[in-house]
């Protein structure tokens, strides 16, 4: 159980019944989508790129739980960030779930995501809207998939 | 004598369910600290012991080569292997031995149908009729055939309760109709479709019916004759045997006037650089050295099933489905998707904004195995508007009491997703 709790901690239920940053942005410079076949997982992440940095970035879609906080708490915490500070981020959000990291130095409210790495099917849950961000920023038209 | 009514329980005293998982020696075992409880049946079955030692030992005693070798080995493993077609003929009731031609499972059959019979009868213009409840394995091979040909592939729809809507299954049989291709129990929902009369429709109109059978065969009895279709595909592995063997029935009026599938050995009764003899059925379609143990595994299976009884697992099946729908039906919030009358083995269901994958992280996390997922029928969930279901599927070791261990960790996942 305490490791279910870990997992589905209060601020990632919260985030993905009422996620932030949802809906569409019409003037998105950049945008892709991503998709996990095998349970169904969609998304499309839409990013208004200015001088270098994130001026926006918004996302629609539907999911489980954990992929639906993920996307939601990444819009907020990449708002402002440059691309490569979005990459570092990703970097190390990507060592956390996957249990390479220890610390959670740096990442804020994303810290709460640890509980994942207990549970490796579900890595690629929380890292489907940033691999669909890292496709959108690198203009990849193809939707990535998780398979 | 009493003669109290019976309950369901002592009615099945001869099916002593607690006794039979003693045969399945994966089934004692723990998982994250609570006993497994398996219901995902319908991706595939555990295997019994027998199924396992007769595998052990073929490759300890008798491994070989078969159809080939003059010396004992090999004989010892041509007659296990042809006895397991044996079994195979009786389990379905086919006319003839050689109407059971060995493959690696449901999928295989039905490409080799399509792409044999198909590619034979199907041409521009025609059409293969389907349902909206197949499987992926018996849509694509027919969307293949369809764009080979520039044929139309044709779906017959289902109700809301998940069942075949016949009146319209009926008005898209037409003169342009070659082949009719439906699964016997929907692996997504748990229909089960009237195969006779399906049969019966589609051969008024002279047009060959093929049944996937992957999961009716666990489930049911079946007769093949009395079905009266034309083909019957069945996956091993779904019915407590290895996986990478299961096999195609075919009438040996049309298997004999079918082109081969694959070219090789054993397809072959002589060869020269310009004319080759195809053997005769069930040879024809056996093309290569064939999986031979797990063949052998998927006739200690049948056996297997014939000790116990059909006529008893579908009723032990049916009680468990029952219990179960009433059960979950008392949560709050949980929707069973597939309500048809005649169902079996299937418990597919939704719970509102909670995402089946989250469903099923947590019901694990309980030792609670099910599915989630599109199970293989995505056509299936966008009938339905959704993305995905919980599938939980039984198989003939369940017990009560697992179906309590589901609804306990149901109730958890209300508890977690609050
Ligand atoms: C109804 C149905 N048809 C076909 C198949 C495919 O079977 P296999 O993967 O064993 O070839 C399945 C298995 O999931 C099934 O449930």
């Amino acid at each position: 159980m305490s490791e279910l709790r870990e997992l589905y901690q209060e601020t990632i239920l919260e985030h993905s019944r009422k996620p932030r940053n949802f809906g569409e942005l019409p003037s998105a410079s950049h945008k892709a989508e991503g998709y996990n076949p095998l349970c169904g997982d969609h998304y499309t992440i839409f990013v208004n790129l200015k001088d270098g940095a994130i001026d926006d970035i918004r996302f629609n879609g539907a999911g489980c739980a954990i992929s639906k906080a993920s996307a939601s708490m990444m819009t907020q915490s990449l708002k402002g960030k440059t691309e490569s500070e979005a990459e570092e981020i990703f970097s190390r959000f990507h060592d956390l779930v996957t249990g390479q990291q220890n610390g959670t130095d740096n990442l804020g409210k994303l810290a709460v995501f640890a509980g994942v790495s207990e549970f490796p099917l579900r890595v690629k849950c929380a890292a489907l809207a940033w691999h669909a961000l890292r496709a959108a920023l690198r203009g990849d038209q193809q939707a990535i998939s998780t398979e | 004598m009493s003669t109290a009514v019976k309950t369901p329980q002592q009615l099945h005293t001869e099916f002593d369910v607690y006794r039979i998982r003693e045969d399945f020696p994966v089934l004692a075992q723990q998982v994250h600290g609570k006993p497994l409880v398996y219901l995902d049946n319908a991706a595939t079955t555990q295997k019994p012991l027998a199924v396992i030692d007769a595998i052990s030992h073929y490759y300890r005693c008798d491994n070989s080569n078969i159809h080939r070798g003059v010396h004992a080995l090999s004989e010892r493993a041509t007659e296990a292997y042809e006895n397991a077609r044996g079994a195979a003929q009786g389990f379905i009731n086919a006319a003839d031995r050689k109407e059971i031609i060995f493959l690696r499972g449901t999928t295989e059959a039905i490409n080799l149908v399509a792409q044999t019979y198909g590619r034979e009868h199907v041409g521009a213009g025609d059409e293969v009729l389907i349902t909206a409840m197949e499987h992926h394995s018996n849509i694509v091979p027919w969307q293949i055939l369809c764009k080979q040909k520039g044929a139309k592939l044709r779906v017959a729809p289902i109700n809301d309760r998940g069942e075949l809507v016949l009146e319209e299954f009926e008005k898209l049989l037409g003169p342009k109709t070659k082949l009719v291709a439906v699964s016997h129990l929907s692996n997504a929902l748990g229909t089960i479709n009237p195969i006779k009369q399906i049969t019966r429709m589609a051969h008024e109109r002279g047009i060959p019916v093929l049944v996937d059978g992957a999961q009716a065969a666990p489930r049911m009895p079946v007769d093949v004759q009395d079905l009266d279709c034309d083909f019957y595909a069945v996956s091993g592995h779904k019915m407590y045997a290895p996986t990478g063997i299961g096999f195609l029935y075919g009438k040996a009026a049309l298997l004999e006037a079918m082109p081969p599938y694959q070219g090789g050995g054993d397809m072959i009764a002589s060869v020269t650089f310009d004319k080759t003899v195809y053997n005769r059925l069930p040879y024809k379609f056996e093309a290569g050295t064939p999986n031979i143990a797990d063949t052998i595994g998927l006739g200690a299976a049948i056996e297997y099933l014939n000790q116990l009884g059909l006529e008893n697992i579908e009723p032990h099946e049916a009680e468990l489905l029952a219990y179960a729908t009433a059960e979950v039906q008392k949560i709050p919030g949980v929707e069973v998707v597939g309500t048809a009358r005649e169902k079996a083995g299937v418990l597919s269901f939704v719970m509102g904004e909670i995402h089946p994958h989250d469903i099923g992280t947590i019901l694990d996390s309980e030792g609670v195995a099910v599915r989630t997922g599109h199970h293989c029928a995505q056509p299936v969930m966008q009938r339905y508007g959704i993305p995905a279901t919980v599938r939980a599927s039984f198989g003939l070791y369940n017990t009560r009491e697992e179906v309590d261990a589901l609804v306990r960790g149901i109730r958890k996942v209300k508890e977690v997703m609050g």
